[in-house]
């Protein structure tokens, strides 16, 4: 018995896909230009696909920061945090977000997989209950899947039907609610207010995951919570270095008195090697940044728009019907028109995502547009007309 | 073995997803008989819930493979809560 036959399904949904002449599971970039512009298969392409938010990625002082950090203390720690892997910067990043959220505790993790895994994992015990949306991210899914707590799924973002499901659950059982700010596929945001206050009234701890929408969303970028005005409502909130913080890494705050006891519960955290200290460094640099970049968001969120409403009036068929936020998706009709969009557009010179069950809700095949800040209004312009040029050489919208 | 009226009950629920119009009986296999993707399943998943009142934890979800199982499941959990 060959243990790879049970992926013959999966090889044959891949080859029957009709890429020619560039491959979304095989885009090599060549050279990295700026943080929106790279060579990829020897074109010049606008980078509308990376998730690169606050175009954090060649940020001065992250830059100074990192490379400071690699001379004074290597290329990695070689270490688990709760061993050798802890070092000043470490300690630096988690002050520094804790600070940044206002509140009392912050555990870095390597990745923002694994915060999600190592915070629902360690929380969710045997007979606990962790309640999700059913559009939640992978991170979220496997999290359940590691820990022992029975699983509830609600409809996506629909507070009606969440109630209806915590109404069932035994009165004085640990629950957990789980809620993403920004969905990163079509890129709608949550009623936060709505879902957190009923999780509440049924005694759940709370925790919401701003990965798509830290950086840009509310006042000071902590996210579509900060935004609504219900931080308060929230027991833990989860977070990526990997979107707008522009390098690696995930992060967990709370003001839980007990929250420091998940750095020897936490499988996540406990058995991988810490951070490199220059990670560590540009990160800390970056949110710093953040924090302080009312400017980047202004641009951010009009580039949204711009790119929204110019693709609405071209006639593309939209996720959302604004821009909730930086991520704008277009409905295509199917698996064939999404091969052959995203490939033209590719030609064209504009590197978005193609996304395709079941990393998308209901069976959608879409294409993703992630917008960054220092895209230029020019380079929207330029998007946009390369969206059309592709929709009248591919038939759509036609 | 199930209750006939939680059977009757899953069957008027498929019907309307049951484009293969296969025949539903105990036995009837949501994968390979009725073949209904994953979301299907879990907006199927959803309605049993409300229907019954109850909550069918993500966890069982990989264990039940016949609309019987998913029947015996319902009733189960009908019986203690």
């Amino acid at each position: 018995m060959d243990l790879f036959d049970k992926f013959d399904q999966v090889v044959a949904l891949r080859s029957s896909l009709p890429f020619e002449k560039a491959d979304p599971f095989k885009v090599v970039v060549d050279e990295v230009i700026s943080e929106t512009e790279a060579v990829i298969g020897g074109r010049r392409t606008i980078l509308a696909g990376t998730n690169n938010y606050m175009g954090m990625t060649f940020h001065e002082e992250s830059i100074n920061a990192a490379k400071e950090a690699l001379d004074q203390f290597g290329t990695g720690t070689t270490g688990s945090r709760v061993l050798n892997g802890t070092y000043e910067g470490h300690k630096k990043l988690e002050a520094t977000i804790a600070d940044f959220y206002g509140m009392e505790h912050c555990m870095v993790f390597s990745t923002g997989y694994q915060a999600n895994l190592g915070m629902i994992s360690a929380l969710g015990g045997k007979d606990d209950y962790v309640i999700i949306d059913a559009d939640s991210h992978a991170s979220i899914y496997d999290g359940c899947s590691m820990g022992n707590a029975t699983i509830v799924r609600f409809k996506h973002n629909d507070p009606e039907n969440l109630e209806r499901r915590l109404k069932r659950l035994p009165e004085d059982a640990g629950k957990l609610l789980v809620v993403e700010g920004i969905y990163s596929m079509l890129g709608d945001a949550a009623p936060l207010k709505e879902l957190l206050e009923v999780g509440k009234k049924y005694g759940c701890m709370t925790l919401v995951d701003e990965a798509h929408s830290m950086g840009f969303t509310g006042e000071t970028g902590r996210g579509v919570a900060e935004e609504l005005g219900v931080e308060h409502l929230s027991d833990f909130f989860v977070g990526t270095f990997s979107k707008s913080v522009g390098t690696v890494g995930g992060f967990a705050v709370s003001n839980h008195p007990k929250f420091d006891v998940l750095r020897f519960v936490s499988r996540p955290y406990i058995f991988t090697a810490s951070l490199p200290p220059s990670v560590v460094a540009s990160a800390t640099k970056s949110i710093e940044a953040i924090k302080r970049g009312s400017n980047r968001r202004a641009h951010l969120w009009e580039n949204a728009r711009q790119l929204h409403t110019g693709l609405k009036e071209a006639g593309f068929s939209m996720a959302t019907k604004t821009a909730e936020s930086p991520i704008i998706a277009v409905h295509l009709p199917d698996v064939m028109m999404g091969t052959r969009f995203w490939e033209h557009l590719l030609l064209e010179g504009v590197y978005a995502n193609m996304a395709a069950p079941p990393a998308t809700p209901s069976g959608m095949f879409l294409l993703r547009i992630s917008v960054c800040a220092q895209h230029t209004s020019e380079q929207i312009s330029e998007i946009i007309k390369r969206f059309k040029k592709t929709a009248k050489a591919v038939g759509l919208n036609s | 073995m199930a209750q006939p009226a939680t059977l009757k009950t899953i069957y008027d629920l498929i019907t309307p997803i049951n484009q293969k119009n296969a025949a539903l009986a105990p036995e009837t296999t949501f994968a390979s008989d009725l073949e209904l993707d994953s979301l299907t399943v879990m907006d199927l998943v959803a309605e049993i819930e409300d229907t019954f009142d109850i909550i069918l934890p993500l966890n069982l979800l990989p264990e039940l493979e016949t609309i019987g199982q998913v029947a015996d499941t319902v009733d189960k959990i009908v019986n203690e809560s």
